[in-house]
């Protein structure tokens, strides 16, 4: 079973988490268009590559962004859900 | 024919120590430590087993874990593995897939037929559709394993987690030297061996000092685990191995792991070398040194490798006689060592014949080996069968090759290259944690490998944590253990290259002709390697055939992948208790003497009614629905998820992931909530309390509570709102006491006036109940005045058991969810999930009311923009109709039709005792909505189960009590 490194408990089996799909930013509600909102709300990209996700470890209901290769299904780095604001950076939070 | 030597120190067997056993019905004997393919073929037995397809009679072949030909049934045990299983005393052996038992299989007849049958005979033979059936129930019972008993006792097979610093798959020279590295670098190591003792494959030679010392120090320390006649059957992502131990299956999670599962000797393929008499070399000298068990008096060698001349000094040493060595390459000149192992056994007075091949092996009537053919070949392996010469022996061991064992490197994601120089695919590259030692590493002197195995271990101890790297370079063997193509052609076949399906030479080169020639391809359609020893003995050869055929490199076409578990292991292993916690509410004991029938709902387990005896449950359901009605009825809404929201922004909060306003809810009251997901789709409903400007105080659905809270919790981290959530779900009672007597029977128990005045409908209260902390909502949910009573969770059984006597005179009866769902769907309101579905949008479900559009932003609000333009594409309406009949019964998911179209579907559908009809709310096509709205009373019709029609009316809801004036308690309403 893999195990996934969650920032605030350390290493835990994955069947711990709950997966909440990749980061991604909502258009603006009021400025887009139909079409864009649409895109967001039902296209998602399958393409493989690094990706930041929404992980959650159900035990603790604590939320953190994980960078994963989906190729290769490691995750590189993990950050704290407020880097969702301020953004990322690939230095692996302490 | 085999028998048993003097006795010898090292031997694992205790001769003072006689077991008895039945094979086949008839008494034998062994000794204490045989295994039961030991103790068979030292009593003399010349038949273990009959072949898969034409129900040959075999022996033992390889006598190591993964045999087909040594499979047996032990009492009411299938497919017992005979070569690595302990004998104990009174075990009923017996052969498996023969018909009137062993010596006398009837279905042997099918090996003068095999002409008739070729590969892919049954593609070719039964694909007519209306005589498959015939056909395969006689297939089913001519082929076969052991035959699986239903009226064996059922046992609980344990399952353990385990952990460790380094896991060592195989005990070797390599596996020990590597466990004993990495323990004297102060990791904890895991060693695994699925032999009953460590030491390796190749059995210890007499005398081995190191290999003894090895595992005296193994046996000496506290850092090692061993886990012997364990099979590392299967790896999993981040270093977690099954590990298939006799009575139980450990999940070992490792730092890192050091795969030494070394090679498995590979036969040679030559007519009839499936014969009683003819095995593995390696499988000879595992009898000899463990259970001192002689191969035969009179012995041949087939030889492509120096560990051909090894075991013949070996078997010389024991005092056997070896007859002659039939030496596959044309000359020994290009290794000195070699020459000088073969020079050593022609002192001893063995025949060394070079360029020669076993062309075929030859039965005596009992059906045992008597002699070889065997011929010159030429340099592309082709034998000249005119010149060939017969030799008398009854023993013929093969001596040809080796594959490695790399199964489980290649699921932990190794590479692999195949290396010309030693015909062997040996590793390319590494994940992380990862390390091989050994025969596998390519590496097989014994020196050498316990060299190799000290820098694996050191390498896998420093990267879980413990000590330095070794890091130097793997030293590959320089002379070619394998022979590249093993193989003799026969004309009349029976040179068996898988020996669990019984497939020949012929069956693959037809194979490839007719098209499947790729290792894929092949495997599915002649079955080659599918068997229960998975191929261990035949995959290299295949892929040797289907190279030669195709005129390609065995490194261009490549092994089959090996997937979890590479071993067959039994199923008990596998099977097991799961582990589904089911929840329950805090006066759940309550319930069961009150006699609830239960039901699963989410994860928790509910009160669908309460039996009473003489009471059918309609009856039970009527009463519990009238009690509510007319008097009182409490039911226990512990299962709802409870949500506590604290901070000055919590309205702000619930504004967002909420349809309707919270932000302007005033302290003490409460509001109905609909929670949408981004697609404007309705996902969960509750009722929100505020109790302060500050603090909310939620519930949501039963089902949807765990989901929820979690979604909450991403959003508050996603905005970054200055509030905090915090989730009661586990921490309170609930109950939903309701009835137009209620207040009366409440307001002695409760410190606060209960006066309309004072707690007006859709108010919340905190008070004391009971003499405990209490929150009161009065919403409707019933549709009767009513109070939603939240306490803590300990206190839960005493506030129920005071409203249970303080109701019980007055006609007070506990409810279930099904007599719930009666009130609530009387009251018309649908239920999240049971009435919606993952496409409704409050549109379609007359849910407007919920939502305020004006607000700046809610979950879902963007899409319901753009859902208000399309319109809806389904109408939730609900629907009435009278006195069905049995055979006209509507259910949920009935199909509404109109005309030959399907117009609708039903969601709900339940008889209400209360208005005297059949009630329910059906999910319809808009259009044929509105068009219903011109039918005369608006009829649809829905069809049953049975095909017959019911006829409804489409109706206004509430049904009941449409103006709402009971659980608003307007006087006179």
């Amino acid at each position: 079973m893999k195990l996934l490194v969650c920032p605030l408990n350390g290493p835990r089996p994955v069947t711990e988490f709950a997966y909440g799909g990749e980061v991604r930013v909502s258009p603006d509600p009021d400025a887009c268009s139909d079409a864009e909102w649409g895109n967001y709300v039902f296209n998602r990209s399958g393409s493989p590559g690094q990706k930041y996700e929404w992980w959650c470890h159900a035990a603790s209901g604590f939320w953190f962004i994980a960078l994963r290769d989906t190729t290769t299904d490691l995750v590189i780095a993990t950050y704290p859900a407020e880097f969702v604001q301020t953004g990322f950076s690939r230095v692996r939070p302490q | 024919m085999m028998y048993r030597l003097a006795p010898h120190a090292d031997e694992w067997i205790d001769r003072s120590i006689i077991v008895n056993f039945f094979f086949e019905g008839k008494e034998c004997q062994g000794y204490e430590g045989d295994t039961i393919s030991s103790a068979l073929v030292a009593a003399g037995v010349p038949f273990l087993g009959r072949s898969f397809k034409y129900h040959r009679p075999r022996s033992l072949l390889s006598f190591s874990n993964h045999d087909s030909n040594t499979l047996f049934q032990v009492g009411e045990v299938p497919n017992v593995r005979g070569d690595v299983t302990p004998l104990r005393a009174g075990m009923r052996v017996s052969a498996i897939n023969t018909f009137g038992g062993l010596s006398k299989d009837r279905a042997r007849v099918l090996d003068r037929l095999s002409s008739f049958l070729p590969v892919g005979f049954y593609y070719k033979a039964f694909h007519s559709k209306r005589l498959f059936p015939h056909w395969e129930r006689m297939f089913r019972a001519l082929t076969g394993l052991g035959r699986v008993s239903l009226d064996a006792p059922r046992k609980f097979t344990a399952k353990r987690y385990a952990f460790c610093d380094v896991l060592v798959v195989g005990a070797g020279a390599s596996g020990l030297s590597a466990a004993l590295a990495a323990a004297a670098a102060g990791a904890h190591v895991a060693l695994v061996d699925e032999s009953l003792q460590g030491g390796g494959i190749t059995p210890l030679r007499t005398p081995n000092s190191t290999l003894e010392a090895l595992l005296r120090k193994l046996s000496q320390s506290d850092k090692i685990t061993f886990y012997s006649a364990t099979v590392a059957a299967g790896y999993y992502a981040d270093h977690w191995l099954a590990l298939a131990e006799p009575l139980r299956m450990t999940k070992m999670r490792a730092k890192a792991v050091v795969f030494a599962t070394g090679v498995i000797e590979q036969p040679a393929v030559f007519r009839n070398n499936d014969l009683p008499g003819v095995m593995l070399a390696s499988a000879a000298l595992r009898l000899l040194a463990c259970y001192r068990i002689a191969p035969g008096r009179t012995i041949v060698i087939v030889a492509a490798n120096r560990e051909a001349y090894e075991a013949c000094l070996e078997l010389v040493a024991n005092s056997l006689r070896v007859a002659a060595i039939l030496e596959l390459r044309s000359t020994l000149q290009h290794s000195l060592e070699d020459l000088k192992l073969a020079r050593r056994c022609e002192d001893l007075g063995v025949k060394i014949f070079t360029a020669s091949a076993p062309y075929q092996a030859i039965a005596a009537s009992n059906g045992l080996l008597k002699a070889v053919d065997y011929g010159p070949i030429d340099s592309s392996g082709t034998i000249n069968s005119q010149a060939a010469k017969r030799i008398e022996c009854d023993s013929l061991l093969m001596s040809v090759g080796w594959a490695p064992a790399s199964h489980l490197l290649a699921q932990a994601g190794g590479s692999t290259v195949f290396s010309p120089e030693i015909q062997q695919f040996v590793p390319k590259e590494l994940p992380a944690g990862i390390f091989v030692a050994g025969r596998l590493n390519g590496v097989f002197e014994f020196n050498s490998r316990l060299d190799d195995g000290h820098r694996a271990g050191t390498d896998a101890a420093a990267y879980s944590g413990y000590g330095e790297t070794r890091g130097s370079e793997v030293t590959r063997s320089t002379r070619c253990p394998s022979h590249p193509y093993p193989i003799v052609e026969h004309p009349a076949a029976k040179n068996f290259v898988d020996f669990d399906e019984d497939i020949q030479v012929k069956d693959l080169q037809n194979a490839i002709q007719e098209g499947f020639d790729s290792s894929e391809l092949l495997k599915r359609y002649t079955t080659v390697g599918m068997g229960p020893s998975q191929g261990q003995h035949s995959n290299m050869n295949a892929l040797r055939i289907l190279a030669r055929a195709r005129s390609m490199s065995v490194s261009a076409l490549g092994l089959t992948t090996a997937r979890p578990m590479y071993h067959p292991i039994p199923l008990k292993l596998l099977a097991g208790r799961g582990f589904h916690p089911v929840r329950r509410t805090p006066v759940d004991a309550m319930h069961g003497a009150l006699g609830a029938m239960w039901m699963p709902a989410g994860n928790w387990r509910r009160c669908e009614y309460y039996g009473v005896s003489g009471e059918t449950r309609d009856a039970s359901i009527a009463a519990e629905v009238w009690a509510v009605r007319h008097a009182v009825g409490l039911i226990d809404v512990g299962t709802l998820g409870k949500i506590e929201i604290h901070g000055p922004m919590a309205g702000e909060f619930l504004d967002r992931v909420y349809a309707g306003n919270f932000s302007n809810l005033r302290v003490g009251m409460t509001r109905y909530g609909l929670m949408l997901d981004e697609s404007g789709v309705i996902i969960d409903d509750g009722v929100i309390a505020r109790l302060a400007i500050d603090l909310f105080y939620f519930t949501t659905t039963t089902s949807g509570s765990t989901a929820v809270f979690r979604e909450l919790l991403r959003l508050n981290a996603l905005w970054g709102l200055e509030c905090s959530l915090i989730n009661l779900t586990g921490h309170m009672a609930a109950f939903n006491f309701a009835g137009p007597l209620c207040r009366a029977i409440l307001q002695p128990l409760i410190d606060i006036d209960l006066a309309e005045a004072e707690f007006p409908f859709l108010g919340v209260r905190e008070a004391r109940l009971c003499g405990v902390a209490a929150r009161l909502m009065r919403v409707g949910f019933v549709g009767e005045l009513g109070y939603e009573i939240h306490v803590a969770a300990n206190a839960g059984i005493v506030v129920w058991k005071a409203l249970m006597s303080a109701g019980q005179d007055r006609g007070l009866r506990p409810f279930g969810v099904e007599a719930q769902r009666v009130l609530r769907l009387e009251k018309g309101h649908f239920i999240v999930s049971q009435d919606t579905d993952g496409l409704t949008d409050p549109y379609e479900a007359n849910a407007m009311w919920a939502m305020n559009m004006r607000k700046p932003f809610f979950v879902g609000q963007r899409s319901l923009r753009i859902l208000e333009k399309r319109g809806p594409r389904q109408k939730l309406v609900g629907i009435e109709w009278d006195g069905a009949s049995h055979s006209t019964l509507v259910k949920e998911s009935h199909l509404v039709i109109d005309g030959v179209n399907i117009a609708g579907r039903i969601t709900s559908a339940l008889y209400s005792a209360t208005l005297k009809k059949w009630i329910g709310f059906a999910m319809l096509n808009p259009d044929f909505a509105s068009r219903t709205e011109s039918l005369p009373n608006r009829e649809i019709y829905i069809r049953t189960d049975s095909g017959k029609m019911q006829l409804a009316r489409i109706a206004t809801i509430p049904f009941y009590d449409p103006k709402n004036s009971r659980q608003k308690q307007i006087l006179g309403g």
